[in-house]
């Protein structure tokens, strides 16, 4: 494909964007909160009760019967969900099972790849997948990257998904939802099970719009299976599996907070601002991944919350031991997880009632009557790379590899503060920049950036900037972090060369293209 | 003919180091051949940097194989410097990186030196950080933390980082090997605003004595000014019998430091949690030390796990009179910083012990009361730190002579 059939255009931040995406066609970024399509959402084919046995039993022998009984065909969309990380086990399975069956170019749109997915490869370059619109992790984003996969990627946030699925951009042909625990009617949740993950919530749009869903269970339980994280209702038919996941792959018996002197510092920078910002204050909310660096800043919270007797009304997972402690010591009313990371995560959600599950509906959803990302006071995420103007790279590193996803990245950062902690440099890679090499996320959602050399406030967020007057904190500018870095590592870096070709586009959470990865030569 | 040497290191879990092989040849030029996981952004860079290394040292035609772990630039041209020292050891021409403005900030005598880190000499990947977790001084370590062969490679890069290294407003140490060697170590990094000379193993003050000329001639040579101070540290039961004699063997010396792993091996026991069997050793640091005017600076705590047992021993250290502490790893220093600070007790007898001395010298009297009691020189100064201390802490308000009423 030449670069004249992408059409580009420039979009507000002045990115060459294509206007169209695999033949269909892409509306150009316009601006936070300007896209406002019109019309009625998508919706799945009508089904009817008959269709389907009455004693409720919609088990299959195997994965190849159900993809067969769906109907599969020549290049339909598949879909998975990513809640068993880097242990699942199904995906290759469906991919193996379609090269069996004899389809070809599938489009595969998982809600995230990880590294464990490495053997699709072998299915885009034999023809059976034709291109991945998701994360593409690790060796996935290399072989993208190198432009070796036919179409183009289309990666979008954890809530640009649901909007995609939503207004009719993507439309599942089949999902296919792996399942802990299911009945034999399809309801199903992750609480149980030796493959337990917590929640399947990234799955709740593929369960209620694809043409047909199956359920894959390794732990097949009479009905009724309670609690229906998925509801049987949305699902044709349910498999059983030997193995939906390697467990020890899937969570962490423990996470490990981060020994590096480096990044603890960080972290505890990132809890003093909280506090001497004043956003650490009683019925407070925040949301912090499961990186080294940010359980390490929910430790340092923690210690600060206890000396002032603070307590927050919610915090928001991906949860961890460390959020499960705040829960249980009454440092925070409720948590909303969106995912769990370790096995004390998992048994919370069992057995607390204010631990809740959340789907990229309630939480990211941009097609929803609100969602909860803007409720949120303060938001702890990470980046590959940040720019003077607080633009920030979450999937591409400096020499244009594609190597990272969006997760929820982008949704996030409605928060009311969002903070970046990130270290200025890795190794001699300047993490500040003049420029991104990739644009996920306007400068102007972006508050603060923590580093272990200074934080960054951006002069947008005044009210920050006055509310931390009279505290020690190492504020600097984002210029002065981003020379402070170039000394360092000796000037600035040089920029990657890169081909005409588009591997794949950045959606963001509207739906419109915000930029776009080149093939890197 | 051709010679081939090499230096730095390599291998998966290498950061910020790079390994350098250097084929010297008879003709044809330089040659770079770079492997780097920065290639894209710095490749073109590093390829410079080593033509203009090769070229300060001389050297017209050689391959050089650089296998680049994110080394940064100091890093590179010292690992390239000792290739080529390694081939050619009568070679002394140095290349010299530029001497960056935040390498050049000076040190005063009186300083605080609560905690001490310790960089071992040879790991670029620790000092690039080093000064952000703001210790009161960095030891850049030639001695024990150096493997034998590598004495050489580190000599270079300690010097390089000198130059290079921004370590934000820490003092600048280096402690340098026993003698003789430590006398070469001079040559290398005495012209690079080195602040304190740590001499390990210290036994007599004609040890001192000889490094204080050395040093004084290269600083002549090289048309400095400053001096350098000197801390030797005790390590042996003789160290600890001559203390006095070596804390006062230089006005150098501005501090005098114990090290009891080696000490507890010289007089025949193994160093315990209680350290009664080095009780003796660290009184009488600390006496020689307060006899001489040096400040009596305590042993490293080397289990960076257990910071219950480090607080407890930066006090029992404290109520020796120690005012320091070595560290080998940054979370010790927040630790050590918090227990030397002043108790609120602390501050408000010596802002009493203050007021009445600035009380007393302006009204011109010679003798300090304070109600019926006369205060002696010794406890003034001690206030006078005590105050000085809290407010640098920002435990005391630096105004706090305002308010003070009395």
């Amino acid at each position: 494909m030449s670069s004249e059939e992408y059409r580009l255009k420039k979009n507000v931040l002045g990115r060459m964007v294509p206007t169209i995406i695999n033949g269909k066609p892409a509306v150009p970024f316009q601006g936070v909160g300007k896209y406002r399509p019109t019309g009625c959402k998508a919706a799945p084919p009508i089904s009817t009760c008959v269709d389907y046995p009455p004693d409720g039993n919609k088990v299959l022998p195997d994965l190849k019967t159900s993809l067969i009984k769906a109907c599969i065909k020549d290049g339909m969309t598949i879909s998975t969900h990513h809640h068993l990380r880097n242990g699942d086990l199904v995906a290759n399975q469906i991919f193996d099972a379609c090269a069996e069956i004899g389809v070809k170019d599938l489009i595969w749109f998982p809600s995230a790849s990880f590294p464990c997915q490495e053997p699709i490869i072998n299915h885009l370059d034999s023809g059976v997948v034709h291109h991945i619109e998701g994360s593409m992790n690790g060796p996935l984003g290399r072989y993208a990257s190198r432009g070796k996969m036919r179409g183009m990627g289309v990666l979008r946030s954890h809530g640009g998904r649901y909007q995609a699925v939503q207004d009719g951009d993507v439309h599942i042909d089949i999902a296919v939802i792996a399942a802990p625990t299911a009945d034999p009617f399809g309801n199903a949740n992750g609480l149980t099970g030796p493959s337990a993950c917590g929640l399947i919530g990234f799955a709740l749009a593929d369960s209620q719009y694809a043409d047909r869903v199956i359920v894959v269970t390794d732990n097949l339980i009479d009905f009724p299976c309670i609690p229906w994280q998925i509801q049987g209702n949305y699902v044709d038919f349910v498999v059983k599996m030997d193995k939906i996941g390697d467990p020890e792959k899937i969570v962490s018996g423990t996470t490990q907070i981060t020994k590096s002197p480096d990044r603890l510092l960080i972290a505890e920078l990132t809890a003093r601002f909280i506090k001497e910002a004043k956003i650490m204050k009683n019925g407070f909310s925040f949301q912090a991944g499961a990186g080294g660096t940010s359980l390490a800043f929910v430790t340092f919270l923690e210690g600060y919350m206890r000396e002032e007797g603070i307590k927050a009304r919610f915090v928001r997972g991906g949860s961890t031991k460390y959020l499960v402690q705040l829960l249980e010591e009454g440092l925070t009313d409720y948590i909303l997880d969106g995912q769990t990371f370790d096995l004390d995560g998992v048994r919370s959600m069992r057995e607390n009632p204010n631990h809740v599950n959340t789907s990229p509906f309630t939480s990211y959803n941009f097609h929803g009557k609100g969602n909860f990302a803007s409720m949120v006071d303060t938001v702890v995420l990470g980046a590959t790379e940040v720019d003077v103007n607080f633009n920030a790279n979450v999937v591409t590193h400096s020499d244009g590899l594609l190597l990272h996803g969006i997760g929820g990245w982008q949704n996030c950062l409605f928060s009311k503060c969002t903070i970046l902690s990130i270290p200025s440099f890795r190794d001699r890679i300047p993490v500040i920049v003049d420029e991104v090499t990739t644009l996920c996320g306007p400068g102007e959602l972006i508050d603060v950036i923590v580093t272990e050399r200074g934080i960054a406030i951006n002069p947008r967020r005044k009210d920050l900037l006055k509310a931390i007057v009279g505290s020690d904190l190492p504020v600097k500018t984002i210029e002065e972090l981003r020379s402070e870095v170039e000394m360092i590592c000796g000037g600035k870096p040089a920029k990657p060369k890169l081909g005409d070709r588009v591997i794949a586009a950045i959606k963001w959470v509207d739906g419109t293209v915000i930029d776009c990865v080149r093939q890197v030569m | 003919m051709a010679k081939t040497c090499e230096a730095g290191r390599r291998g998966e879990k290498v950061r910020s180091d790079c390994f350098v092989s250097l084929e010297l040849r008879d003709s044809g030029g330089i040659e770079v051949r770079l492997k780097s996981k920065v290639e894209v952004m710095y490749g073109e860079s590093i390829k410079r940097l080593c033509m203009d290394v090769l070229k300060i040292l001389g050297i017209e035609n050689a391959l050089v194989t650089l296998d680049d772990q994110g080394a940064l630039p100091f890093t590179i041209s010292a690992r390239l410097e000792t290739a080529v020292k390694r081939c050619l050891p009568d070679n002394n021409r140095e290349y010299l990186p530029e001497m960056l403005e935040h390498s050049m900030y000076k040190t005063q005598r009186e300083r605080f030196r609560r905690s001490r880190l310790y960089l071992p000499g040879n790991e670029p990947k620790f000092m690039i950080n080093a000064g952000i977790h703001k210790p009161d001084a960095i030891i850049l370590d030639l001695e024990d933390s150096v493997a034998p062969a590598e004495k050489d490679a580190a000599r270079v890069l300690v010097r390089n980082a000198l130059r290079q290294v921004d370590f934000y407003g820490a003092e600048r140490m280096v402690r340098i090997n026993q003698l003789p060697e430590g006398l070469e170590d001079l040559e290398y990094i005495i012209p690079h605003n080195i602040h304190v000379i740590l001499i390990p193993k210290c036994e007599s003050s004609e040890q001192v004595k000889q490094i204080d000329k050395r040093i004084k001639e290269i600083l002549n040579k090289n048309n400095i000014k400053e001096s350098v101070f000197l801390m030797p540290i005790i390590e042996s039961g003789l160290g600890v019998i001559k203390a006095y004699e070596i804390a006062s063997s230089s006005d150098n010396i501005i501090a005098l430091a114990i090290g009891l792993e080696d000490y507890t091996a010289d007089i025949g026991t193994e160093r315990t949690k209680e350290g009664r069997e080095s009780f003796f050793a660290r009184s009488q640091v600390v006496n020689a030390a307060r006899a001489a005017g040096a400040q009596p600076i305590d042993t490293v705590f080397s289990d960076v796990t257990d910071m219950d047992g480090l607080r407890q021993s930066v006090n029992e250290a404290k109520s020796l009179g120690f005012e320091g502490k070595g560290c080998i790893h940054p979370r010790q220093i927040k630790v050590i910083h918090d227990a030397f600070a002043p108790a609120e007790r602390e501050i408000e007898k010596a802002k009493r012990i203050v007021s009445a001395f600035e009380k007393a010298e302006k009204e011109g009297l010679g003798v300090v009361s304070l109600g019926s009691k006369m205060i002696d020189p010794p406890v003034v100064k001690r206030a006078l730190r005590t105050v000085k201390l809290a407010a640098e802490m920002g435990i005391l308000d630096k105004n706090w002579r305002d308010e003070y009423v009395q």
